[in-house]
């Protein structure tokens, strides 16, 4: 049995240590709000936050964890309250097939917690998440946004 | 955490019972339009309000909506409903929506008309329709209010869900008469509003569905959860055509979570277990015997001969002719010549390809996200060996399609599976790697383009061979003209009102040398239109060059007015003929392709074989717009989609098995590469016209006679990355 700290509550799985941390989420907690993509970390579908920092979930083998806190898009909002990102995300009707969109703006709120007023060019270093609508440029106006209004 | 779609509760009980059902507990109005579809049944004497279901009234005023299209990022969703509720006339802020299944609109003889969502086709296609439900239930709103008030209908009018009798100034809300209205005969004569009286059609509202999207709460597919559901992960045969020999079952049997180990139709096997990441472990795992069959030896270079020797074959199927284009090349003062290619490529929906079935002997039912329902639940009847009454599709919305979801393979897959388990749903997903390397790809071609000059540079002749794939071949073989397939010409057929040659050019030959290599094709957002937009937007560009002339000037001396008109209209925009930025080239390219007329100009610099793309203005005259926000984004996704398909796109066979297998090889643009992207959005009001397709075509070659504009090179070979600066 692994215990695991997953936004801000503790939960018993049993499952093997190897097994990545997006599957223990999706099928076995049955908190799809995080995506499969690719398995290898290059679309960023999987997106979470491990203590804080953005994290591609189809990488992280479960045994791995300890007792680091686990937050997913579920999390984001807080009692009741969008988050400044899902705000600007709201106002900007960025989502097209929404898939991406968890990961994606898992991304972004480490990103503003790392650089509250992220340049574009520290855009396209951070966010590597893709998208295949093509919400690219609803993205980077909706991070500016929610940048201006935190 | 259990996910039961809300509709799934109708699915399970007949129409009639559904109806009584709602009624009994207050749920009002049920009603809709008859699709014009042959049926006269809809029109039974016994269930007068019950003729098909457009709109649906709860007591509360709140306003369902019923969507027969896929929502897969597009946003017809919302343009539909706002169709809808245009003429309905209720408060928007009121409207939900819902997706009826292909099984309910089977048992009520297709009252929902056609579920297909490709073809840039969902609202163009059902808006008339769609709008006379809407009307309908409006009217009959108003006609319960005033038998309640004992006054004329023509006296009353709805305005934000709110009915009042003008000359009392008495009002009701639609949910206050829903139930009475539902219990009327539809009116006959539905009239439309004037779309120029629209006030919620043709704004710019927020999409219905972004407030889910942004907290993960969602479901597509592959988030569908069933109580007892176990996960099954898929290996097809490397090879196309491929059959399976054998497979080593004991080998991973006693692994954690395995339950099953399954042959899947000829050609697959799958294993089952506790989850997804179980399984797919086991069926890595696993060993295989595969029968590769016919096709274990092809490569892409052995399909690059078998297209070049169809550029000048003898036979090939006529789509479009004018005058005597090989005279007029034969006798021209200067000929231009050149070959173009187009490679196959992959779709990359972000959601890999899944299904999730439950089959007892007596019922299968699927939950899936699809472009077709009608056709998955055929697939389902078919691959259950059901009667199609006792199968039903479960509808989800779709982490993208792009014409992938359009095919069935995987729903068919997903039954196969869940009918060796009977009694326990089965959720079939494919791993990324399984969804490139078997996918239906975008067909791959060659194009010989020949043009003549006069001696005063006119364009007097042009000949287009493309020689290739047809997709209608394999997938709608009904739809060949004595073997020619007439989707080949997207955007360069003669007539009609789907994509018409846009240039008046007196000698004119399009011609198709139809070459099937054996890799499985598929549509593809934009397909034929993309390609075609490339060979000859790039080749137009290449006889302005010859003949001296602008390229924006050259081709308004031979385009048809309307899109003439989004050419103008685009250039003007991104300032074409005014100096670009230092270092900045512009290229330009119109078509007219499902039903709209598109055009681009791209703003691009090149450094040392790198192609920047700084800026995009797309132009669409999509004749209506239910909503120019939506078609906006369709101008900037549809760039990305084409402009990864033209940087990188790239399917290539080795030993009958294709190469890429996930983003690390089958890259795309992300984030860094996007160009600022302006929008034209110029409906005329003159016909309806799709969006979410257009608008690819025109980009790729846009940006490469921007990169000809600023190094002289032409690349006439996809994906970009391939080209060979040195040696152009």
């Amino acid at each position: 049995m692994i215990a695991l700290s997953i936004n801000g509550k503790i939960h018993t799985v049993d499952v093997e240590a190897d097994t990545p941390l997006l599957w223990v989420l999706r099928d076995t907690l049955g908190m799809t709000g995080t995506k499969y993509g690719c398995g290898i970390a290059q679309c960023g579908a999987c997106t979470v936050h491990i203590d804080g920092v953005a994290t591609r979930s189809c990488q992280v083998p479960v045994g791995s964890l300890g007792k680091k806190n686990i937050t997913t898009v579920e999390a984001l909002a807080q009692n009741g309250k969008l988050h400044p990102v899902q705000q600007a995300w709201l106002d900007l009707d960025v989502p097209q097939c929404g898939y991406c969109q968890s990961g994606m703006m898992m991304a972004v709120v480490a990103l503003l917690k790392e650089k509250p007023k992220p340049t574009d060019a520290e855009i396209d270093v951070a966010i590597t998440n893709i998208c295949r609508c093509g919400t690219y440029q609803r993205v980077r106006a909706a991070i500016h946004a929610a940048a201006n209004n935190a | 955490m259990t996910y039961m779609p809300k509709i799934d509760r109708m699915s399970k009980i007949d129409r009639r019972s559904f109806i009584v059902g709602s009624t009994a507990a207050g749920a009002g109005l049920v009603l809709g339009f008859a699709v014009p579809l042959g049926s006269q049944h809809v029109h039974a004497a016994d269930a007068p309000a019950e003729i098909d279901a457009w709109v649906v009234i709860r007591p509360d005023d709140t306003v369902v909506i019923r969507i027969a299209r896929s929502e897969m990022g597009q946003g017809s969703m919302t343009g539909l409903a706002q169709l809808v509720a245009e003429e309905l006339g209720c408060d928007w802020s009121k409207v939900t929506t819902e997706f009826p299944t292909p099984g309910q609109n089977l048992a009520r003889n297709r009252v929902w008309g056609d579920f297909i969502t490709v073809g840039s086709r969902g609202v163009r296609m059902s808006n008339e329709y769609v709008r006379k439900g809407g009307a309908a239930a409006r009217m009959m709103l108003i006609q319960a209010a005033a038998d309640a008030w004992n006054v004329p209908a023509s006296e009353c009018s709805a305005v934000n869900s709110v009915i009042t009798h003008h000359p009392s100034g008495r009002t009701v809300t639609f949910g206050k008469v829903a139930e009475g209205a539902a219990k009327l005969e539809p009116p006959k004569d539905v009239p439309l509003k004037d779309p120029k009286d629209w006030t919620i059609a043709g704004k710019p509202l927020k999409r219905l569905d972004t407030a889910d999207k942004i907290v993960g709460k969602t479901v597509f597919g592959i988030d569908v959860r069933l109580p007892g559901m176990l996960y099954a992960a898929i290996n097809a045969c490397p090879v196309f055509g491929g059959k399976l020999t054998s497979f080593d079952e004991a080998k991973v049997r006693a692994m954690p979570g395995v339950k099953h180990v399954l042959r899947v139709d000829d050609n697959a096997v799958a294993v089952v277990a506790d989850s997804w990441w179980w399984a797919k472990k086991a069926l890595e795992a696993l060993p295989v015997v595969w029968d590769e069959g016919d096709n274990a030896a092809l490569s892409s270079a052995e399909i690059a001969e078998v297209l070049k020797e169809g550029l000048t074959a003898e036979q090939a199927f006529v789509g479009h002719q004018a005058g005597d284009a090989k005279a007029a090349l034969g006798g021209a003062a200067k000929v231009v010549e050149a070959v173009y290619a187009f490679p196959y490529q992959s779709h990359a929906a972000m959601e890999p390809m899944n299904a999730t079935a439950l089959c007892t002997p007596e019922r299968c039912e699927v939950w899936a996200s699809t472009q077709d329902p009608e056709a998955a639940l055929k697939a389902v009847a078919a691959a259950s060996g059901l009667p199609i009454g006792n199968c039903d599709v479960h509808r989800t919305f779709l982490g993208g399609g792009f014409g992938r979801r359009g095919e069935t393979d995987y729903v068919s897959q997903a039954v196969a599976v869940a009918k060796q388990v009977p009694g326990t749903p089965i959720k079939l997903l494919w791993t990324r790697e399984e969804d490139t390397t078997h996918d239906k790809y975008h067909p791959i071609t060659q194009c010989r383009m020949q043009g003549a000059l006069d001696v005063d540079n006119n364009l007097i002749a042009l000949h287009m061979r493309i020689s290739g794939q047809s997709i209608a071949v394999v997938e709608l073989p009904f739809i060949l003209k004595n073997g020619m397939d007439p989707l080949v010409f997207q955007g360069l057929n003669p007539g009609g009102t789907e994509g018409v040659f846009g240039y008046n050019i007196p000698n004119l030959l399009i011609d198709h040398a139809m070459r099937n290599p054996p890799v499985p094709p598929g549509f593809w957002r934009g397909v034929n239109g993309n390609q075609n937009t490339l060979y000859l937007e790039s080749f137009i560009d290449e006889l302005a060059h010859a003949a001296g002339a602008d390229p924006l000037a050259f081709r308004l001396k031979y385009l048809k007015p309307k899109q003439a008109a989004v050419l103008k209209a685009v250039a003007e925009k991104a300032g074409w003929g005014t100096p670009a930025p230092p270092g900045h080239y512009r290229g330009l390219a119109s078509m007219m392709v499902n039903g709209s007329y598109v055009a681009a100009v791209a703003e691009v610099s090149v450094d040392r074989g790198r192609v920047k793309i700084h800026r995009m203005v797309g132009g669409t005259n999509p004749g209506h717009a239910a909503n120019p926000e939506l078609v906006a984004r369709q101008v900037e996704g549809s760039f990305v989609y084409g402009l990864s398909a033209m940087l990188y796109g790239e399917v290539t066979l080795k030993r009958g098995r294709v190469e890429q297998t996930n983003f690390d090889s089958y890259e795309v643009i992300r984030i860094d590469e996007m160009p600022q992207v302006d929008t034209v959005v110029m409906p005329d009001g003159e016909f309806w016209g799709g969006v979410g397709e257009p608008s690819i075509g025109v980009g790729a070659p846009a940006v490469l006679n921007a990169v000809f504009a600023a190094t002289g090179k032409r690349i006439r070979t996809l994906p970009v990355k391939n080209f060979d600066w040195q040696a152009a």
